[in-house]
């Protein structure tokens, strides 16, 4: 390079030579992480570490009009209930809702919670997808979900009745797994 | 027969496209020992280009002949028509599908490359050669998987009675045009390829190959913003949420591309009028092309979650990422051997057009970045055993973030001087802007918008004004097109970002389970709802909703929205109806019958939301008459040449 000298006006873009090859080790990462998504046979399971642990003390305020919101009093009735996380711009919560409303078709007692949402996006989505829910509290700034070791939307928790996390479900629950999680509710009480 | 005839003509072309790679690789060889001029074999490489476009021409044409008769002797017209399909739709049959769209992607980028052969003499031959045998590789890939993995002309035994039908969210005109839309986008890029490689390996990376690449770039990105903006209406009106634009992997590997192609359309501008930016140019030929293919992978490998389901086999997931890692992993190899000895640009001060357009290609990338970051995290996490989806909450103030800071330079850009400027000097052309600014902030305050739409209210205004401020004193007669263009592509940026923060700030929504004969308010707009009926047509049956609209105190009028049952295939889909007035949109969707003879209306008032779409197409039509600015340029080029060399003929030299 024997271009003029550096004039502290003027940026310099030349780039040391090992960062050319940092597009190409970008990509390769990029590829191995696609090949593992590909390769990877089913879900397993991740064991929670909140499992075994009572809920924290939380109350959220009503998500949409018709439906009062969430409290941790709510949970602790002496029932088990379902609590599944969602919000209406999630896409695998969509997915998801068949089997939401299959499940309280079945007797199981849901309770939501809605993760930065709006309640105009809301009330459409349960429009859209049905409403299962007995109550819905909005977590506009993900404090309960993340308190409760929720990590993204959707997941389903089974709480006892005593106000204790029983089970964690991962992702969208798939129709297959619908008699697990009722099996996984049925223990819980 | 005609499906045999196709098979041939397939195969035919990715013989010749052997053939180019083969004797452009070789003649390139020859060329650089300095042995004579590669002779034959860089004499054949241009014919044999053209040839072989003809001939997936030939292929794709077979193809949309056996989808016009319904042959049902055919695998693939039996898995995506019917008999009873309309016409449009047997035709848009045949690339709304996996096979038939990689055949119309080859056809395209070998039409694409026959065309460069026949027309692109600027560059050096050796360049040129290097080109097309690039060209001739990413072709070849594709061939392979056509005819190794998804070979769109097998037939089928026993010939069954009737098709299984096409997918009925894809029976819709905007869908017979948005993927071949998108598809001409992604080869335009994939030309823009072709000529980085070229360059890398000759290193001849100057004026010349940009002014030879950046049609290829501009048509490309037209067809990106063209097909954007018609994908983001037909899930705004077909999907029937109201939205349009969900952040949806499939969204985002479709916007991807059109991000890179932006920033190589404006650093290809510095290459080509300053001779700056070489090695940048050629990584970002290489990124922009890496997000067609990446995005197509994401598209039809399924692995992730997406509206758009129906395009999803994960068995050619594996082919598509094996294509990927072969064209774009060579290509990064190169560039890493290559671009350090790519000799230095020009330089250039901070404050000059060349300075604007790096930081508007350095916002550009990093939205780039966050959107890709956004669209795998979800694969990320999963490969730690978390499914978890983002949404949102993360891409907009994300993207706006760089966003923002970016149209405030999209201001200050056009009016500054290449090389070394100062901003005293256009202050007077940059108070318009300040002022219609301000005065949008105050009115935007007293309306009460907050957040993000009372950024974009600010700012739309703001971007209108100052993207004219370059016709200052200039003959609107004598005005180049390319000048035209990029002001009308600036002043779209600014009607289309008014009209999604718009209808952030003011869109009304109404939920309500009506009786018949019940009328509902939503915003301006009266609603009644005088009945329900059935109806038919070619291939579904629907219940329709009988409205009756009044805007304020104006007439009367009718609206009927559908809710669709189709039978083949088996699908309920609900089709919107929409009215639209200068000021904006009213949205009506009819839902599922509720208890006591109710029935679920959803109904929006959008106001100015077709704004959005219209300045998506604003975008794409500065675009066009920057593209044909350049064209008729080249055109006159060409003639002049050709006249020179009849005249040399005829004196006999």
């Amino acid at each position: 390079m024997t271009g003029p000298e550096a004039n502290p006006a003027e940026p310099d873009l030349r780039v040391a030579r090992w960062a050319m090859w940092l597009p190409l080790g970008l990509f390769l990462s990029f590829v191995l992480l696609v090949v593992g998504g590909l390769l990877r046979p089913a879900d397993h399971d991740v064991p929670s570490r909140m499992i075994g642990q009572p809920l924290p003390q939380f109350a959220l305020r009503a998500a949409v009009p018709d439906r009062p919101g969430l409290a941790r009093a709510d949970l602790a009735t002496g029932k088990p209930h379902l609590l599944n996380i969602f919000a209406s711009w999630c896409i695998p919560c969509a997915v998801e809702s068949p089997q939401i409303d299959a499940l309280a078709g079945q007797g199981a007692e849901i309770d939501g919670i809605a993760i930065r949402d709006h309640s105009d996006d809301l009330a459409a989505y349960l429009a859209r997808n049905g409403n299962p829910y007995s109550r819905i509290g909005a977590d506009d700034v993900s404090a309960v979900q993340l308190a409760i070791g929720s990590s993204g939307v959707p997941e389903t928790f089974v709480i006892d009745g005593k106000g204790v996390i029983r089970y964690q479900h991962i992702g969208d629950i798939r129709a297959e797994e619908i008699p697990a999680i009722l099996a996984k509710l049925r223990e819980a009480s | 027969m005609l499906a045999e005839l196709g098979l041939a003509a397939l195969w035919l072309a990715a013989a010749l496209a052997g053939l180019q790679l083969i004797a452009g690789a070789l003649a390139l060889v020859s060329f650089n020992k300095g042995v004579g001029d590669g002779g034959t074999l860089a004499g054949i490489v241009r014919p044999v280009a053209v040839v072989q476009g003809l001939l997936a021409a030939c292929a794709l044409i077979a193809l949309m002949g056996l989808f016009a008769q319904t042959d049902l002797s055919v695998k693939l017209v039996v898995e995506n028509s019917h008999s009873a399909k309309p016409m449009i739709y047997k035709l848009a049959g045949t690339w709304g599908n996996h096979e038939g769209s990689m055949l119309l992607w080859v056809t395209v980028m070998g039409l694409a490359g026959g065309f460069v052969a026949l027309v692109e003499r600027r560059l050096p031959e050796p360049t040129m050669l290097a080109t097309l045998a690039g060209q001739a590789f990413v072709s070849l890939g594709f061939y392979g998987f056509l005819l190794i993995a998804s070979n769109p002309f097998a037939r089928m035994s026993p010939v069954p009675a009737e098709g299984q039908g096409l997918n009925p969210l894809l029976q819709d005109p905007g869908l017979a045009f948005h993927p071949p839309t998108l598809y001409l986008g992604y080869v335009g890029l994939s030309i823009a390829f072709s000529f980085a490689i070229g360059a890398l390996v000759t290193r001849e990376v100057g004026p010349a190959f940009a002014r030879a690449m950046r049609p290829w770039v501009l048509g490309a990105w037209v067809f990106l913003t063209l097909g954007i903006t018609a994908g983001s209406y037909w899930a705004y009106y077909d999907l029937g949420w109201g939205g349009w634009w969900f952040w949806d992997p499939v969204e985002n590997a479709s916007l991807m591309p059109w991000l890179a192609a932006t920033a190589l359309l404006h650093s290809c501008g510095v290459l080509a009028a300053r001779n700056a930016l070489r090695a940048w140019t050629i990584m970002l030929g290489v990124i922009a092309f890496s997000m067609s293919m990446i995005g197509t992978f994401l598209v039809r490998s399924g692995i992730l979650t997406s509206v758009h389901a129906f395009a999803v086999d994960p068995r050619r997931g594996s082919f598509i990422l094996m294509l990927l890692a072969i064209n774009i992993g060579s290509a990064l190899v190169l560039f890493a051997l290559r671009a350090g000895t790519v000799t230095e640009g020009e330089r250039f001060a901070v404050t000059s057009r060349e300075g604007a357009l790096v930081f508007n290609n350095v916002m550009l990338s990093s939205i780039l970045g966050i959107v890709l970051i956004g669209t795998l995290y979800p694969l990320v996490t999963e490969a730690f055993g978390q499914k978890v989806s983002v949404g949102p909450p993360y891409f907009n103030p994300m993207a706006s973030l760089f966003f923002v800071p970016m149209v405030l330079v999209l201001m200050v850009g056009p009016l500054l001087r290449w090389r070394r400027d100062k901003l005293i000097r256009v202050r007077s052309l940059l108070l318009p802007g300040l002022v219609i600014g301000l005065a949008a902030a105050g009115l935007a305050l007293w309306l009460g918008v907050k957040g993000l739409p009372y950024i974009g209210l600010v700012l739309a205004p703001a971007i209108a004004v100052a993207s004219l401020m370059p016709l200052k004193g200039r003959n609107l007669r004598r005005l180049p097109l390319p000048v035209a263009g990029m002001v009308i592509a600036h002043f779209g940026v600014a009607v289309a970002l008014f009209g999604m923060a718009c209808d952030s700030a003011f869109s009304t929504e109404k939920l309500i389970a009506a009786h018949v004969g019940e009328v509902v308010a939503v915003g301006p707009w009266h609603v009644t709802l005088a009945g329900v009926e059935p109806v038919a047509g070619a291939n579904w049956t629907a219940l329709e909703a009988q409205l009756r609209v009044r805007y304020q105190d104006g007439d009367v009028f009718a609206m009927t929205p559908q809710a669709r049952s189709f039978w083949a295939p088996q699908q309920n889909t609900t089709v919107s109806a929409l009215h639209t007035r200068w000021n904006g949109q009213l949205y009506t969707v009819l839902g599922e019958q509720a208890d006591g003879g109710r029935w679920q209306l959803r109904l929006w008032w959008k106001p100015f939301v077709p704004m959005i779409w219209l300045g998506g197409a604003l975008i794409g039509l500065g675009g066009a008459l920057a593209l044909l600015g350049r064209l008729l340029a080249d055109l006159k080029r060409i003639v002049v040449r050709d006249k020179i060399a009849y005249r040399r003929m005829r004196q006999g030299r």
